[in-house]
Formats: C-alpha cells, structure tokens, sequence
C-alpha cells in the first residue's frame, strides 16, 4: 500500500486567548490518495473551511492558530516548514480555489496576466512561451474564444467564466492537490453543474486529487469518492460515498439526509432535526451532537464518541450506533 | 389541491390575489456625462399569475430572472411600469399611499436574509408588536405583549424571548421572528423571498414545515420565492419557472418535475445535485451564460443556450399558451421532457 498524498493528523485549530480558547478545529484526521477525491461536508460552524485554510497554513494568525496534529503532503509535514518555504507549496504542489472567484481576483490585471503569474512564480518559461501556455489553460477550463479573451479584465467576465479562470490559474502548475472551498456556491444551478463537471474533467485529464469543501450533499455525492463528516469542529463519519449515502452510521449524518428536500420526493412533510448547530467551541465534553440527537444515551454527555469502524472504509463516532452495529455483527456470527 | 380551480379560462373562484400584464423595466445610464446611452433592462416582462385562497405558487429561477422584482411588485413595495396586481377584486396598483398602508395587513412579506431585516437594536417584542400598535390591534401594550407571545409559541420559539434582541437567536430563530412579524397581522397572502436559503442545511426543514403549519392553520396564500427546485418541491401547489423575466413554464407541482415541458425547466431540474451516487448522470449541462438583460436575444429569451433551438426561436418569441389544463409554456416546440437523455 502505498502512502496517501495528504494526511492530516490529529489537527486543532483554536482561535481567541491561548488560556481560554474556542477550538473550531479539533483532532481530525482524514487522508487523501493521489489523483482522489475527497469531500468534506459541513454546516456553519463544522470546522470544514479552517480544516481546509490548515493545509496551506492559511488560518489567520491572530486571532487563530493551528494548535495541534501534522500536515503530511508526501510523507513532510508541512506544518513543521520554515514559514518562509510555504510559497513553494502553494500553487506548485496545493493549489486552492473560493466560492467567490472576484475576491480572489485582481480587479487591475487582465486575466491573461494574472495566470501568467502563476507560472511566472514556478516555471520557467519565457513570455511567448507563456502566454501559449495561459492559452492552452483557458482552452483547457472551457473559455469559449481564449484568444480573444487573454487580454481582459475580471469584470468583463460571468461569476462562472471568473470560476473557470480561477480552476486555470489553480491547476496552471500542474499541482497534484487541489482544494475547491465551496466553489459553486455562489454560482446558479446550471452554472454549478458546468463548473462541477469542469472540475472532474481536470481530475480525470491532470490526475489532480481534490478536496471539494461544501454544505451541499449533493454536490458531494456528485463528484466525490471518499466523505468526510463534520460537525462543530469534529469529524463525525467517514467513508467511501456509497456507504456514506447508502449507510449512513452516525445519527446527525442520518438525520441530515433525512431532513434534505429531494426532487423526487413524495412526502408531504420534511424530517426534521430539533435545535441548531452549536456555535464553534462550545462542545467541550462528550459528543457534540448529542443535544438533538433522537438516539442519546446518558454516556453521550460524558465520553466524546471516538471513531468506531462500521466497515472496511467506513468509521463514525456514535456510542449508539456503534454497539448497535457490534451487537448485530455478533449475532450473526453465533449460530 | 387547489391547481383545478385556479387554472385558466375563467376560474369558478375568483383567486386571491392575481398579476395581470406585470412589468418593470429599470432605466440606467451607460457611459460617461450627457453622452451616455440610456439602457433599459425589463426585469419582469408582462407576467400574469393568480393565487388562490390557501394556495402556494412557487416562483423558480436563476439569479437576474426577475423573481424577486415580481415578489416586490405583488406587494407594492416597487411601482410596476406596467399592469395591475389585483388583491380581492382591488387593484393594488391604484391605490392612494393611504390605502395601501391599510393594505399591509392583508399582505406581508418574509425576507431572505432575517439579520438584515431585524432593527439590531430592537428587542423581539417590539418588532413584532410596532406594526400592531400602527394598526390598533391590541387595546394596551400589555394586551399585544400576550399576542406577541402567543405568536412566537405559534411559531416554535418560547415566549420568555421576546426582550432579547436579534442578535441573540441563530439564523432559524431569526426567520421565525420574521415569520412572526409577518404574520402577526393576520395577512392573508405572505411573499416569502428565498426564506430559508440563507440557514443551515439542517435548520431549513424546520422553516419549511412551520409555513406549512401556519398555511392550514390559517388558511394563507404564498407566493413562495426560491432558486431551489428541491425546496419548492415540498411546498409547492404551483410552480412557475421564470427566465430573464418572463414565465416560461407553469403548472402544477407533480407535472412540473414530472414532465417538465419547457428544455429550460428540464434543465434546471437536471442541474441540480441531488444527494444519490448511484444515481444515473443525466445531467442536461447548458452551454454558455445567461444573456445580459440589456442585450436580449431576439425571439425566445432561451434561444442563445437551448439545446432544440432552431431559427423560428430566434426570431418570434414564443407566447405562453395552455398546453394542459392548468400548464403553460412558452416554447415553440414543447412536449413532455423535450430534451432526450
């Protein structure tokens, strides 16, 4: 077996005083194989964009700071780099794209120019050679006229094209990781669905593995081999997406695609979860899920759950479920 | 429920409220000083529409469609450039200021974003009671206090909270104090704009199934706004699908997602994401953006990304004509689910 191309180990993100902290990140641990896919799904407050900021050591400092855990991209921990190496990082090895592709964008620098510079930052090409690779990218990431095109302002472009031309600069250095932070979210459905369709034809064609960040399970389940679950700053399932979609172990994760409305859905009414989502930070003791849980027990209160196997790929933290599951295994062992 | 009876010519019931010949075009200048060419964009474009008694038509599409200019010209809260909104035989339009602040019992809205339309610094009890002091339901302060905590038990918050302030609730909380305040009135016909788009996956049932909940406890109208198929799905009597400000397909709820007859509608529901990796990649992707509203295609506005298009849909726009009972659509070749997959 050979070692995964990112592994996050036991990372803590705690923003606030250091005597008094809010931890929005705490202990997590998931991996990513090269040329993967993993989505990370969340609700406001789940951590999943700080987990994200982690990996390329984005977590703004202060008031946050990664308090704990390793980074491990191609076995180095990049939380162990000279701060001033990460630059090298960022763009050749991880790249990374936001739901708002304007902000991310220089409003002053035609398009051409500004992923010109993303090469211009790792490759050495001259500039005729460059502006022949910008033109492959655009093509690459669907631009209708690239030629016509390279010489224009973010302005001049859609939200989707924006969206297109940041995937461009993202993968314009070939980078093997590339972490997508709710990347459609500001986008229309039919928009969305170009973009998504865009990011797996970039996974199929570069081999790139990707990390998609997102609130929206369909979107997961669409372009997706591996979830990972969280909930107030923790993970609280994981597995290969069928049996996340099909098998759902952990009761927030069960409830949550319960309470989903779906197109081709017949119920009168929604299922629906009681309370809201903690705020970050404010789960210090057992499971954080517990208080709108339909299947709590008293030991839900005191002991956090840890992540129990459900199957070969399969791991969620629920006492409940998982004695359940144990209890069913052992009966069907015995006779 | 309600679709047969509500459905064109000439309903038995008279609908609630109704939406004949609808537009709004906003002016703006492009360029520079006195040289600047005026450009008008038609935000909505001669729509008609009827709700009726306890009934909810959901309005969907993309970002610029014009649905929640529409939304806004049902209640008056912008002047329509052209056509009538009439309230129970009354044309809203038409009404002097003051009649339509007596109006706004009768018809009330619900925001997307609850934050911003909640005064931060106005505890939860005054800003569900001011509009009943305006309109003198409740004799004494005292008296609309108990209504103010009846209607936060009605609408799933517990009274005690009625002195804390907007910003001590999360996001659902937020929208039942503007589900409160919108109802608290006793309206008839609610626009809800986009009202759970902004909250957590987890939270947006909860809303979803109290509107409901008020709908049959109080006999409302909803003119329900979304971007979501999904979400209409379970509210919905209705569904009108809008693009580039006109309607392009409506009907009733199960022959909208079940034979969509618009390519724009099949579309839409084809595009969305649903949370099933075993279901079958169908997906209809349309080439190219939504046209800017100051250059419109000529003919059919959907002309420039359909996938049937032909030359008649770019030079005569298609009228929005019965094709069943109850369904209209706007396209010069529509059939059940037009665009093979």
């Amino acid at each position: 077996m050979t070692a995964p191309l990112l592994r996050i180990e036991n990372l803590s993100v705690e923003f606030g005083p250091r005597a008094n902290p809010i931890r929005v990140v705490d202990d997590v641990s998931f991996e990513i194989e090269a040329g993967g896919s993993v989505g990370v799904v969340g609700e406001s407050g789940s951590g999943k964009s700080m987990t994200s900021l982690s990996i390329l050591r984005l977590v703004p400092e202060p008031p946050g700071r990664i308090s704990g855990g390793r980074i491990l991209f191609d076995g180095a921990d990049l939380l162990a780099l000279p701060r001033n190496q990460m630059p090298d990082i960022r763009g050749r090895d991880v790249a990374m794209i936001f739901q708002e592709p304007m902000s991310s964008l220089n409003p002053v620098m035609t398009i051409g120019d500004q992923i010109g510079e993303a090469i211009l930052l790792h490759q050495d090409l001259n500039s005729a050679q460059r502006r022949k690779r910008v033109l492959e990218l655009l093509r690459l990431v669907g631009i209708p006229d690239p030629a016509g095109r390279i010489d224009a302002y973010p302005h001049q472009f859609s939200g989707g094209m924006r969206q297109r031309v940041m995937i461009a600069m993202a993968v314009a250095c070939n980078p093997r990781l590339l972490i997508a932070d709710e990347p459609t979210t500001a986008l229309d459905v039919t928009i969305q669905a170009q973009v998504l369709a865009l990011l797996k034809d970039v996974r199929q064609r570069l081999g790139t593995a990707i990390l998609l960040i997102s609130h929206d399970l369909g979107i997961i389940a669409d372009s997706c081999e591996r979830v990972v679950v969280m909930y107030a700053g923790r993970v609280v399932e994981e597995g290969d997406v069928r049996s996340i979609f099909r098998n759902p172990a952990h009761p927030y994760t069960r409830a949550l695609l319960k309470s989903i409305p779906r197109l081709d859905d017949e119920r009168d009414r929604l299922y629906q979860i009681p309370g809201s989502v903690p705020l970050a930070g404010s789960v210090t003791q057992g499971c954080a899920f517990r208080a709108r849980c339909p299947l709590r027990v008293e030991t839900c209160a005191v002991d956090r759950p840890p992540l129990f196997a459900f199957g070969p790929s399969h791991k969620a933290a629920c006492w409940v479920t998982a004695e359940a599951a144990q209890a069913r295994s052992a009966a069907e062992a015995s006779p | 429920m309600n679709a047969q009876a509500s459905t064109r010519p000439a309903p038995v019931a008279e609908p609630l409220i109704r939406a004949e010949g609808l537009s709004k075009v906003f002016s703006s200048k492009t360029g520079l000083g006195f040289g600047g060419k005026r450009a008008d964009v038609r935000a909505v474009d001669t729509v008609s529409l009827e709700v009726a008694r306890g009934e909810t038509l959901a309005v969907v599409g993309e970002s610029g469609c014009g649905k929640s200019t529409l939304g806004r010209l049902m209640l008056r809260l912008i002047e329509p450039s052209a056509g009538k909104v009439l309230y129970d035989g009354e044309d809203l339009t038409q009404l002097s200021p003051r009649g339509m602040r007596a109006m706004r019992r009768h018809v009330q809205m619900i925001f997307q974003d609850p934050y911003g339309s909640l005064s931060p610094r106005r505890s939860v009890a005054d800003i569900i009671a001011e509009p009943m002091g305006v309109f003198g339901i409740g004799s004494s302060a005292r008296e609309r206090r108990e209504m103010v905590a009846d209607l936060l038990t009605q609408v799933g918050l517990p009274p005690r909270y009625m002195d804390r302030y907007p910003r001590q609730f999360s996001g659902g909380q937020r929208q039942r104090i503007g589900i409160a305040r919108a109802i608290a009135l006793g309206p008839s016909f609610i626009v809800a704009d986009e009202p759970v788009s902004a909250l957590d996956v987890s939270v947006q049932a909860q809303v979803i199934n109290l509107m409901q909940d008020l709908q049959q406890k109080r006999g409302l109208s909803y003119l329900f706004i979304a971007h979501d198929l999904a979400v209409v799905r379970h509210i919905a009597d209705r569904v009108a699908v809008m693009y580039l400000g006109r309607i392009v397909e409506m009907g009733p709820k199960d022959a909208i997602y079940r034979t969509p007859h618009h390519p724009y509608t099949q579309a839409l529901l084809s595009a969305a994401p649903e949370p099933d990796p075993d279901r079958p990649s169908r997906r209809i992707i349309l080439q190219g953006d939504v046209p800017s509203p100051t250059n419109m295609p000529s003919g059919c506005a959907f002309s420039s990304r359909c996938p049937l298009a032909q030359d008649i849909c770019r030079q005569e726009r298609p009228p929005l004509r019965d094709e069943l009972p109850g369904h209209q659509v706007a396209c010069h070749f529509a059939r059940p689910n037009p665009i093979p997959v």
